[in-house]
């Protein structure tokens, strides 16, 4: 115990006498939680639209009035032909086209349907479905508009309709902020235990200070506990503070417990420490070591569902998820800061990462050897 | 019951000899290592007496570093047999980390901790402290101890290496292994270095020591000559001078270089050897220095200074080279 006690010491010793690292670790989270959090948004605003109005008639004028009265989208065109519509969405100048065909003010006027034509700019996929989402609200607004006046203008024809009224729930305004949120902490925790512990053995290897140690009676789990403590507790530290600035920068709501969540952090850390660990007793040095780090880190985030829902992936890139780690955290994190969460509803998140901190850990304690 | 055993046999089978010095506390048998193809072990066997300052002396590549860190227990041999202090370096190699000093050849200590605390850090990871064992490094530890607040890659060469040989020392190890300790350390610190070992002998503890200086191997019990993984020979440093066979003689000339072209191309010449300001030269008839003079006259060299001089360790082990010849 007093070995391992003064092998952290030495850690801290280090850590804290380097001046670039120690400065570091405080100054990652402030700048990622201040950059990340508002800068990584799905929200779309002022969709750039142009319309072509062949009609040109009160009603077609309404919609364009509708349309550009909106917060989503911003009237940036009005060309004449679709030719020139189609060379301003070439030129990313639009990334929506909306016709207006003519005579639909005037089947509108006579009680037909009337018929437009929108066309999507969709290299995103994603921001192009939500543009259609968006511009199908609008236009069913106007509809019920029509409706609402062909009602009061002849009471006699009523046509039965369904109302649904919605509430979004733990986040109901539905500020992408307070998503991503609980998601930036995760990257910021992950970051901490994948590179600076790996790093770290690595650096003793191609200095050749651990070919000392590697003669001394240190045991080859005091070594590798003496390597987790102390980027364990950092790593818990950075969480704070990410926490703090979430909470004074971007007020955020947080409704569950903070222990559970600094738990789930404590145990992912361990997992990916001893991933880390892991892939260190595989690497001479820092170059190879961040080579497949950085590699695994990429992978283990962008499947962790932070931008994409986890459910909506391939099977088999969910089964992949089990041994994610930041999948797990992902999950917890939002759970009990939007959800509030309690211990039961994450217990199977919190199993699983036990079971992947300590599978990691033997592993990385196993390989790692003191004889060649 | 261990203690009786080891009795009897000493009793039996060994001559009675006044001291402790049939002690053994390195028995080598057949070490062999390869690395891919390359062989940089092979077929050692030596032992080291306890108490002894042993050498290994040989050119770089000749398979030093290997053998110590199989000594040491940081590599597998493919073959043989390792006896470090009557245990197994295989096998009992935990038990043995406890008892083995090592430095190896690259400064390996914290550069970013300061001399205190390394030093500290060492003892504390053997479980001893840094008081209890403060006598056996205080020789060498007081030439550092002003610099002690001095963070150890701050420190000169020769600083280095003692905090290097102290914190190898610190849990009071029977056997120190050091792999080229004075490789880039300045002579008189290389000599200070060796008187420092030398006093260590009063504390029992056995030193192996590798160096590519043959001027040090004169300080050392016996020395074991070593050249591409095979050891040429083991014996005390007089001794293996005492072999070498034949009469050897320093050739000077202002011209060095025209003087060792124009001896090479002698046929009496057997072999010639730049050694500083002047050149070892063999001939093959010992007695023929005379007409050598001669020849060097006929050559163009006028000044040539021939005198017969006693052999040092290096000109035999370049005989050894030479001939091929294993221990």
């Amino acid at each position: 115990m007093r070995t391992i006690l003064y092998l952290i010491r030495k850690e801290f010793i280090q850590i804290f006498r380097n001046k670039f690292i120690s400065k570091a670790i405080f100054a990652v989270p402030i700048v990622q939680m201040l950059i990340l959090v508002p800068a990584v948004t799905f929200e779309l605003k002022n969709i750039k639209i142009a319309i072509i109005d062949k009609d040109k008639t009160p009603e077609s004028r309404g919609l364009i009035n509708k349309l550009g009265g909106s917060t989503f989208f911003k009237l940036s065109f009005s060309p004449f032909s679709e030719d020139q519509a189609n060379d301003l969405l070439h030129r990313n100048k639009c990334s929506v086209i909306l016709q207006i065909p003519s005579g639909f003010g005037k089947d509108i006027g006579n009680g037909k349907q009337g018929k437009l034509l929108a066309a999507i700019d969709a290299v995103n996929a994603s921001s192009a479905e939500i543009s259609w989402a968006y511009l199908n609200g609008v236009i069913g607004d106007y509809n019920t508009d029509l409706v609402k006046q062909n009602i009061t203008t002849s009471p006699l024809i009523s046509s039965p309709r369904i109302e649904i009224t919605n509430r979004y729930w733990y986040n109901e305004l539905l500020n992408y902020k307070y998503y991503m949120l609980p998601g930036i902490l995760v990257i910021l925790v992950t970051a901490i235990g994948f590179l600076l512990a790996g790093l770290n053995m690595v650096r003793e290897k191609e200095i050749g200070t651990i070919e000392q140690i590697n003669v001394t009676p240190v045991k080859k789990y005091h070594f590798i506990i003496a390597k987790m403590v102390p980027f364990l507790l950092i790593g818990l530290t950075d969480l704070a503070l990410g926490l703090v600035i979430g909470k004074i920068a971007f007020n955020i709501p947080f409704e569950g417990s903070i222990f559970l969540m600094f738990l789930g952090s404590t145990i992912f850390l361990i997992a990916v420490l001893g991933m880390a660990l892991f892939i260190s007793t595989f690497s001479g040095t820092q170059q190879q070591y961040m080579f497949v780090a950085f590699f695994c880190m990429i992978i283990f985030i962008l499947m962790s569902g932070i931008f994409t829902p986890y459910e909506s992936m391939p099977m088999w890139a969910q089964d992949f998820n089990l041994i994610n780690p930041v999948a797990y955290l992902m999950r917890i994190n939002r759970m009990v800061i939007l959800k509030g969460s309690t211990i039961h509803d994450i217990s199977k998140e919190l199993y699983s990462l036990i079971v992947i901190a300590i599978g990691f850990t033997t592993l990385a304690v196993r390989r790692y050897r003191k004889t060649a | 019951m261990a203690l009786l055993n080891r009795g009897c046999r000493e009793r039996l089978f060994l001559p009675p000899v006044k001291n402790n010095h049939m002690i053994k506390v390195i028995e080598s048998s057949g070490i062999a290592k390869s690395f891919g193809s390359t062989m940089a072990l092979d077929d050692i066997s030596f032992f080291v007496n306890e108490s002894e300052i042993f050498g290994f002396i040989g050119p770089d590549g000749a398979g030093k570093t290997t053998l110590f860190r199989i000594i040491t227990t940081l590599l597998l041999p493919d073959k043989g047999n390792m006896k470090v202090l009557g245990m197994d370096a295989t096998s009992d190699y935990k038990q043995l980390r406890k008892n083995i000093g090592y430095m190896p050849g690259r400064f390996s200590l914290y550069q970013d901790l300061s001399v205190e605390e390394n030093l500290n850090f060492y003892a504390t990871v053997f479980g001893t402290t840094v008081e209890e064992n403060y006598e056996l490094i205080a020789n060498i530890y007081s030439h550092i101890e002003p610099f002690k607040k001095r963070l150890a890659g701050k420190l000169s060469g020769g600083m280095k290496q003692k905090l290097a040989l102290s914190c190898a020392l610190i849990h009071k190890p029977r056997l120190l292994v050091l792999d080229e300790p004075t490789t880039g350390v300045d002579a008189v610190s290389r000599s200070e270095f060796w008187d420092m070992l030398s006093k260590l002998r009063q504390y029992n503890i056995s030193i192996i020591v590798s160096t590519p200086y043959m001027d040090e191997a004169i300080r050392c019990d016996r020395v074991a000559l070593i050249q591409n993984g095979k050891i040429l020979s083991i014996d005390t440093p007089q001794k293996i001078r005492a072999g070498f066979s034949r009469k050897l003689f320093t050739v000077k000339s202002v011209e060095k270089y025209k003087l060792i072209k124009t001896l090479r191309k002698n046929p009496e010449v057997l072999t010639s050897y730049p050694f500083g300001d002047s050149i070892h030269v063999t001939l093959f008839n010992d007695s023929s220095d005379n007409s050598l003079f001669e020849y060097l006259v006929r050559e163009g060299i006028n000044d040539a200074v021939i005198q017969e001089t006693e052999a040092g360790i290096e000109d035999r082990f370049l005989e050894l080279m030479e001939k091929g010849v294993t221990a």
